[in-house]
């Protein structure tokens, strides 16, 4: 069991949450090649360490977060809610 | 020629009644069944990772083609990754063409591969039942019935007596929280001892001439004018034309070294295993809609498993969440094991593809060949795998038999669709 520090509800079990995955750069589907469109929806960085990812809390606030979460350790470093602007430190 | 071959790979001698016999009264230690090796600086072909995947293509380029200049390096021990942990069912009652035809080639190689390595895998057909929990999972079973059928895999929609009588403590009655409606049933389905069939290619592609190499990272693949040239190692460095990426969970770690981009994300993977009780379960039985499938081993332990873990990780760690979901659900399908104690549980690494298919062979960089994508289902692939990659190696193009499976089609939007075969009964 792992637990996420919702903004909002502060830690919780990560049951509670539905895992959305790696966040990528979307591209504008009116301007983008079906190419760089299935690039987008299936390739992925997989990565083994720190990553920054999306979850959402569908059994809390309902809020979308974005988490820093260590994939070998499965370590939380932080979890913010998507939608509010973080200052780059 | 290949049957001399063939002969060799059974070493046979080395294991006659009569060496048995000779060796259990003199009880010396017995020896090791594959060599070590200095690493060489130089190999025709090297493949990374060292389970069923990898040693089954150094068996096959050996065997089949006369391919022996080979090295498999494996970060740990042989059959440390998936290879080591799985379930061991065997099927090939899949959903699409492309992977009846496969899977089904796969089970014809583990069917006569006790004789061809000399080494007894334990391959045990009992026949694998699909549960149906709802009209919608009963339809996907029908049709899943008739694909398999027109590629002659025999495969049968049954109702609920029919599974009474297969499996007699099971619960079909209508009073069950998710009652059964009917089950897939495929009588060639069943299990087979996964390390046996790991330790028999590794000791027939040993004594073919392959170099195994446990203990052996790989840290980086060179690459010049998008071709390879050899690997690093944390044994030293090793120049070749040729890699072949079979690493599973960690393949996008290799591909990487590489600068190729995979449609892949590692999931870990849990199974449970029981106490031994008295045989009462001959058939594999697997429930999508509860997510958990079951069998009894020949030692008598039932051997459960599930869904991969609820998020991306690379941590073998077990969770109580797995045990707990997995108890209720069994209790709901037999509700008489109730008494019985779990003796361990643990987890291994799911190179979850988009498709739940695998991808094989080329990529855009010359040299570099993947095998990965294994995801839940891929032990029961090895041999077909390791043939088919074999064949890749020497002919320089990939089998009719995987031409689905190129990981071009995924910029190309062909994907293969195998989800509703692959989610849950792996
Ligand atoms: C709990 C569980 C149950 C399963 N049940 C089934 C089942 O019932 N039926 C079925 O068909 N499949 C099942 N699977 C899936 C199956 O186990 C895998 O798909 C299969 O074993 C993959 O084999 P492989 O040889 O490709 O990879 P692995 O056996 O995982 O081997 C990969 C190897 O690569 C090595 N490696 C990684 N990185 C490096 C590096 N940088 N350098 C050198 N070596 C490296 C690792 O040490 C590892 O030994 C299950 C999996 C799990 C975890
Ligand atoms: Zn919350």
């Amino acid at each position: 069991m792992i637990l996420l520090p919702c903004p909002w509800c502060g830690p919780r079990d990560s049951d509670e949450f539905g895992y959305i995955g790696e966040i990528g750069a979307r591209p504008d589907p009116r301007t983008t090649t079906p190419e760089e469109w299935r690039d987008y929806l299936y390739m992925r960085r997989n990565v083994a360490g720190w990553t920054t990812e999306r979850w959402y809390h569908r059994m809390g606030c309902r809020r979308y977060l974005t988490v820093e979460r260590n994939t070998i350790s499965n370590q939380v470093r932080s979890a913010t809610d998507a939608a509010v602007q973080v200052d780059e430190p | 020629m290949a049957d001399t071959r063939r002969a060799g790979a059974r070493g046979s001698a080395r294991y006659s009644a009569l060496a048995l016999l000779r060796h259990g009264v003199v009880s010396h230690a017995w020896p090791p069944v594959w060599r070590s090796h200095d690493l060489k600086r130089r190999y025709q072909v090297v493949i990374i990772g060292g389970g069923i995947h990898g040693l089954a293509t150094a068996y096959y380029l050996a065997r089949n083609h006369g391919i022996t200049d080979v090295a498999v390096l494996d970060k740990g021990y042989l059959g440390g990754g998936g290879s080591g942990r799985n379930t061991a069912i065997l099927r090939s009652n899949y959903l699409t063409p492309e992977g009846v035809r496969f899977y089904d080639r796969s089970l014809e190689l583990y069917q006569g591969l006790a004789a061809d390595l000399n080494f007894n895998v334990m391959f045990s057909r009992r026949g694998h039942l699909t549960l149906a929990h709802s009209d919608a999972s009963l339809r996907t079973m029908r049709w899943r019935a008739e694909v398999n059928k027109v590629s002659g895999v025999d495969s049968e929609v049954i109702g609920p007596e029919e599974v009474k009588r297969l499996v007699p403590r099971m619960d079909v009655s209508d009073q069950a929280r998710y009652p059964i409606l009917g089950a897939l049933y495929h009588p060639p389905g069943g299990i087979v001892r996964h390390d046996a069939v790991v330790w028999g290619y590794a000791r027939a592609a040993d004594h073919l001439g392959a170099h195994l190499h446990q203990d052996t990272e790989v840290t980086g693949i060179d690459v010049s004018a998008g071709r390879v040239t050899g690997v690093r190692t944390s044994r030293g460095d090793v120049a070749t034309p040729l890699v072949i990426n079979a690493t599973a969970g960690w393949a996008t770690l290799v591909a990487d070294m590489a600068g190729v981009r995979l449609p892949v994300q590692t999931f870990p993977l849990q199974a449970a295993v029981t106490e031994p009780v008295k045989p009462f379960l001959r058939t594999v039985v697997v429930s999508g809609t509860l997510h958990v499938y079951v069998s009894q081993t020949a030692r008598g332990e039932l051997v459960f498993g599930a869904s991969v873990d609820p998020f991306a990780s690379y941590s073998t760690r077990g969770s109580l969440e797995f045990t707990e979901g997995l108890a209720g659900h069994v209790l709901q399908l037999m509700p008489s094991l109730t008494k019985l104690r779990l003796l361990r549980q643990w987890a291994g690494l799911c190179d979850m593809t988009p498709d739940f298919a695998p991808i094989m062979g080329h990529t855009d960089v010359d040299g570099f060949l993947v095998d990965v994508g294994w995801g839940t289902y891929g032990f029961k692939a090895g041999p077909v795998a390791g043939e088919a990659m074999a064949a890749c190696v020497a002919t320089g193009s990939a089998p009719e038999i995987i031409s689905s499976f190129g990981l071009d089609r995924f910029a190309r939007g062909q994907l293969v669709g195998e989800k509703g075969a692959a989610a849950v009964g792996h």
